[in-house]
């Protein structure tokens, strides 16, 4: 009896909410989530699927927001801009923490919560008054890819870095080499962005270097053309080639065992927990007591086929 | 006197008050602002845009835009273009990053030392336009790529990462940094938090202060270069010798214009408009980066275009550029505030752009009787 009641009050609950439409919605809790990623970051949008989702469950309303060339400096203002606006909080990165943290702890200071996802560092986070750090730290799971490397027998690879510019970028690679005991020296490249770029330094970089033994890529934006690249060479299933993050084609690769695998650091988790951390925080004032890792996790041809589905929207 | 239709002299033709006043350069770029303004009142009244943090957001944005634009717009009116100002933007800020972290020199060294190297890769750009005769659109291009690698190579090779930062540190007790990311006002905004009529901070290291210090440098560089811009170009002989090289540089030539002259420095004005920008950005965020700047070579121009300003030379108003500043400043930010979808601000930027081009165009067209 009891049950039915509560079933009742929910649905009656719900459906004044739904009548209500969006204007209850808007006098509820707003969070806005600022990311560091350009336009055309294929990537970020499996964040974007998890932030409405978690807008969603919670009935609370979430805005994205990005520069649109991926400059930090106009990241910086696009959070000044956040906190001025007032919502209840701010899920950002913090990508550069001399450009950002000026911006974050004032929206902090003007009593905005803030969660810090992706790029960063737990210490970071305290640093800057934040709630708390949900990601992956990126020196670690290039470290622990560089040693699951070593012990598949690699001494020497290829890093793709398709967005040098990005400090987090660089440390996945050192990551790697410290992780397999060498220098990373001249083997990282800088790949630009462009899809017949990448694949042509990637192919002139392996011609020039022949005895490289593995390739390491840090996302779908460099992996889908070095795929190619791989594929012309005559290379694919060859070469050892492993990669951060996932999508369409990196699991496809990884099925067809051309990648050996894939870092995921479950974007998702990084979008959905902060919305869901936050609206349990502002209505019952509960909070996790530490630090949320969303990552590393390997993924291989062993555990593909749900990962396959939900690939380039929830995973 | 003559009555077989000679027409009278257009030069001294009457034209009424109203129409002078309403038919300049600038007048697509005035509509364009009161219009944003009134769009974003409506849509965004009670978004916190139009409270001190929100006016002090946007303000600095459009500031930014201002700065770059000025030097676009007089260079254009001269007749070239510069579509390295974005990776200028980041090499300055790199090279002032370089020499002050790295090297460790005093950071008043630095910035003087940057905009010196700046300011002459702007002659160079400048000089090798006028010699070669080649466009200004290529070899600016060139210096597009060529600054922005090295923006990349020098800190990967000397730092190995490609974001320097500690540079709060090293300018703390310098006295120039202050004059690019410094704030005015200081003391008159306290007194406003005081009294209540603007917001201090609940919380932290800064509560109780004033959630808006001062007016930062950057606003003052704008307003600054502005006004000194708009003199020069439209109260002294340079600035007819500016109208004069971008209208018809060989015409300009045979009246004794030095044409090569002013379009080398119109680069070099440029340059030192891209490293004001960088210096203010370098001294505001303590660190530069690699991808500082990018694309803004563009946004500079897209300015310049909603300003009124010719893309082919001799036509244009240093006014109408910065207000055409404003309006992209005032609508990227504005944008987000109204709530609209982040990915549609390049679709809003199309549709002003084109807007704003036709109307001066018809403008224009009104004002110098073209047909």
């Amino acid at each position: 009896m009891k049950s039915v009641i509560r079933k009742l009050a929910v649905s009656t609950i719900a459906a004044t909410g739904l009548a209500a439409g969006s204007a209850a919605m808007a006098e509820d809790l707003r969070y806005v989530m600022v990311s560091h990623a350009d336009d055309a970051d294929a990537w970020w949008n499996v964040i974007r699927n998890g932030l409405a989702l978690g807008g969603e469950q919670m009935d609370v309303t979430v805005e994205y927001r990005n520069p649109p060339t991926g400059d930090l400096a106009d990241m910086a203002r696009i959070i000044e801009q956040a906190a001025a606006s007032a919502p209840h909080g701010i899920i950002t990165t913090l990508a550069d923490p001399d450009v950002l943290s000026g911006p974050i702890r004032a929206a902090v200071d003007t009593g905005i919560d803030v969660i810090i996802i992706n790029s960063g560092t737990p210490e970071l986070a305290r640093e800057v008054g934040a709630l708390m750090y949900i990601g992956q730290p990126e020196y670690d799971a290039g470290f622990a890819a560089g040693q699951r490397a070593a012990d598949d027998g690699i001494t020497s690879f290829l890093c793709v870095n398709h967005y040098i510019a990005q400090p987090a970028s660089s440390e996945r690679c050192q990551g790697f080499a410290d992780g397999l005991g060498i220098e990373l020296g001249n083997q990282m490249i800088d790949s630009g962005t462009d899809p017949s770029e990448i694949q042509n330094r990637v192919m002139a970089y392996l011609n020039a270097n022949p005895e490289t033994e593995a390739v390491l890529t840090l996302g779908p934006t460099s992996a889908d053309p070095t795929i190619m690249a791989l594929d012309q060479m005559g290379l694919a299933g060859d070469i050892y080639f492993g990669t951060f993050d996932l999508g369409g084609d990196i699991v496809q690769a990884i099925r067809d065992g051309v990648i050996s695998w894939g870092i995921d650091q479950q974007p998702f988790l990084q979008a959905y927990l902060p919305v869901i951390v936050l609206a349990n925080y502002h209505r019952f004032g509960v909070l996790p007591g530490n630090n949320i890792n969303s990552g590393p996790g390997f993924v291989t041809a062993d555990d593909l086929d749900l990962v396959a589905e939900m690939a380039g929207e929830f995973r | 006197m003559s009555s077989t239709g000679a027409v009278a002299d257009e030069r001294i033709r009457k034209t009424s008050r109203l129409r002078t006043a309403l038919v300049r350069p600038e007048l697509g770029a005035i509509v364009g602002v009161i219009a944003v303004f009134l769009f974003f009142i409506v849509f965004a009244g009670d978004s916190g845009m139009f409270n001190p943090q929100g006016v002090l957001n946007w303000s600095t944005v459009s500031a930014q835009f201002v700065i770059i634009a000025v030097g676009a717009c007089m260079l254009m009116i001269a007749g070239e273009f510069d579509l390295s100002v974005g990776s200028m933007i980041g090499f300055a800020g790199m090279s002032i990053a370089i020499i002050s972290v790295t090297l460790a020199w005093p950071v008043w060294v630095a910035i003087l030392l940057t905009f010196a190297i700046c300011i002459s890769i702007g002659a160079l750009t400048g000089t090798i336009v006028v010699r070669t005769g080649l466009p200004s659109f290529i070899v600016s291009l060139a210096f597009l790529f060529i600054l922005r690698g090295f923006t990349i190579f020098f800190p990967q090779t000397i730092e190995r990462r490609t974001i320097i930062g500690g540079i709060s540190d090293r300018a703390a007790g310098d006295w120039l940094a202050p004059f690019f990311g410094g704030k005015v006002g200081g003391p008159f905004f306290a007194w406003l938090g005081d009294q209540g009529i603007i917001a201090v901070f609940e919380r932290g290291t800064r509560a109780g202060q004033p959630v808006v210090e001062g007016i930062p440098m950057l606003i003052v560089w704008a307003l600054l270069l502005v006004v000194m811009a708009h003199i020069v170009l439209t109260k002294t002989k340079f600035g007819n010798w500016v109208f004069a090289s971008g209208g018809d540089a060989q015409a300009a030539r045979y009246v004794g214009v030095p044409v090569a002259r002013v379009k080398i420095l119109m680069f070099m004005l440029t340059a030192f408009c891209a490293c004001v920008f960088a210096t203010c950005q370098v001294m505001e965020f303590g660190s530069a980066g690699a991808d500082r700047g990018l694309l803004k070579e563009f946004e500079a121009i897209i300015a310049v275009v909603i300003g009124g300003a010719l893309l082919t030379g001799g036509y244009g108003s240093v006014i109408g550029a910065a207000l055409g500043a404003i309006i992209f400043g005032v609508v990227q930010q504005g944008l987000f505030f109204a709530g609209v979808e982040s990915s549609l601000f390049r679709v809003f930027l199309g549709v002003i752009l084109l807007f704003a081009v036709i109307l001066n165009t018809y403008i224009r067209r009104i004002i110098t009787g073209e047909r």
